[in-house]
C-alpha cells in the first residue's frame, strides 16, 4: 500500500494535477534550451577567441582581481537567493522580500562592474568591432549580462509582488522559477570566467 | 526544481546547510582556479587541466546544492532533460571545434605550396 501511495504522489507531479510542478518543469526545459544558446556562443568564442587581428589578447585586457570580485557578487547573490527561498517555505513574507533585495543589490553590483568593464574597453578602442576575439567576447559576456539584467528586472517585480500580494500560490510559483533562473546564471558564469577570463590570461 | 513543489508531499527543498555547503565549496573552487592562474607557478598544461576540472566540479556542486537535483524518481524528467542537454552541448561545442580545427589544417595545407 505504502508503495502504491508513494508512486501515486510521484505521478501526480507530472500528470497535470500540480500546476506549480508543471510550470517549473516547463521553465526547466526553457533553461535547457538556454544552455544550448550559450553552448553555441561558447563554440563561437572557442573558434574566434585567438583572432586578435593585431589587437589586444585577453592577457593584455583582463584584470583577474576585478573578475574575481564580479564572481563573488554573483556567487553571494546565488546563495542569498537560496536563503530567500527558504524564507518562502517558512511563509516569512518580509524576510523573503528582504533577502530578495539583498540578492538584487548583489546582482546589481555584478552588472555595474560588467558595464564598467565594457565601457573602459570600448573607450580604449577595444570594442566589439576591434577583432574577432573581441566580437566573440562581447557577444558571450554580453549575452550573460543581458540575462542577469532581465533577471534583476524580474526580481524587482517579484519584490513588489511579495510585498503587495503576499506569498500567494502564483507568487510562489514565480519565485521558484526566478530562483532556478538566478542559480542557472551563476552556473553559466562558471563557464564564462573559466573559458574567457582564466584561459584568456593563462 | 520540481523538488520545490513538494512541500505538500513533505520532501525537502534545500536547507540552510545545503546552501552553506554549496557556497563554501563553490568559493573554495573559485579561489583555487583564480589562485592557480594568478600565481602562474605550475606548468601551463597543469593549470589548464586544473581549472577545467574545478569548473566542472563547481557546476556539479551548484546543480546538487543550489538546484537540489538528485537521482530520486521524482526528479527523473529534470535529470533526463539535463543529461540530454549535456549531450547536445558536447556535440555542439566539441563538433564545432573539431570541424574548425580540421578545416583550418586543410586550408593551411592548400596555401603552403602556393607560397613556395
Amino acid at each position: 500500500m505504502a508503495t502504491i501511495a508513494h508512486s501515486q504522489t510521484t505521478l501526480d507531479h507530472h500528470d497535470g494535477h500540480d500546476p506549480i510542478g508543471n510550470a517549473t518543469f516547463g521553465f526547466w526545459l526553457y533553461l535547457m534550451t538556454d544552455c544550448i544558446l550559450f553552448a553555441s556562443i561558447f563554440a563561437t568564442y572557442a573558434v574566434l577567441g585567438h583572432n586578435y587581428a593585431g589587437g589586444p589578447s585577453g592577457h593584455e585586457i583582463f584584470d583577474l582581481q576585478y573578475v574575481f570580485a564580479e564572481t563573488m557578487f554573483l556567487l553571494f547573490s546565488s546563495t542569498t537567493n537560496g536563503i530567500a527561498m527558504l524564507a518562502m517555505y517558512r511563509n516569512a513574507r518580509s524576510q523573503v522580500a528582504n533577502w530578495l533585495m539583498v540578492t538584487a543589490l548583489l546582482g546589481l553590483g555584478f552588472i555595474v562592474m560588467e558595464i564598467n568593464e565594457f565601457v573602459h574597453l570600448i573607450q580604449e578602442g577595444n570594442g566589439p568591432d576591434r577583432s574577432g576575439f573581441l566580437s566573440a567576447f562581447f557577444t558571450l559576456v554580453g549575452t550573460h549580462g543581458a540575462h542577469v539584467s532581465l533577471g534583476l528586472l524580474w526580481m524587482v517585480v517579484m519584490i513588489f509582488q511579495v510585498l503587495g500580494k503576499g506569498l500567494t500560490q502564483p507568487v510562489r510559483s514565480r519565485l521558484m522559477r526566478l530562483s532556478l533562473f538566478w542559480h542557472f546564471l551563476d552556473l553559466i558564469w562558471i563557464g564564462v570566467f573559466t573559458v574567457v577570463y582564466l584561459m584568456g590570461v593563462l | 526544481m520540481a523538488h520545490h513543489s513538494y512541500d505538500s508531499a513533505g520532501a525537502s527543498h534545500g536547507s540552510l546547510k545545503s546552501y552553506a555547503t554549496g557556497f563554501a565549496l563553490s568559493l573554495i573552487l573559485t579561489v583555487v582556479s583564480f589562485g592557480l592562474v594568478m600565481d602562474g607557478m605550475l606548468p601551463r598544461g597543469v593549470i589548464m587541466a586544473a581549472i577545467v576540472v574545478a569548473a566542472v566540479v563547481q557546476m556539479v556542486v551548484q546543480v546538487h546544492y543550489f538546484l537540489h537535483l538528485d537521482t530520486s524518481s521524482a526528479q527523473r524528467w529534470n535529470v533526463l532533460a539535463l543529461l540530454y542537454t549535456v549531450l547536445i552541448v558536447a556535440i555542439l561545442v566539441g563538433g564545432t571545434i573539431w570541424i574548425m580545427i580540421n578545416s583550418q589544417a586543410h586550408m593551411m595545407h592548400g596555401v603552403m605550396p602556393m607560397g613556395h
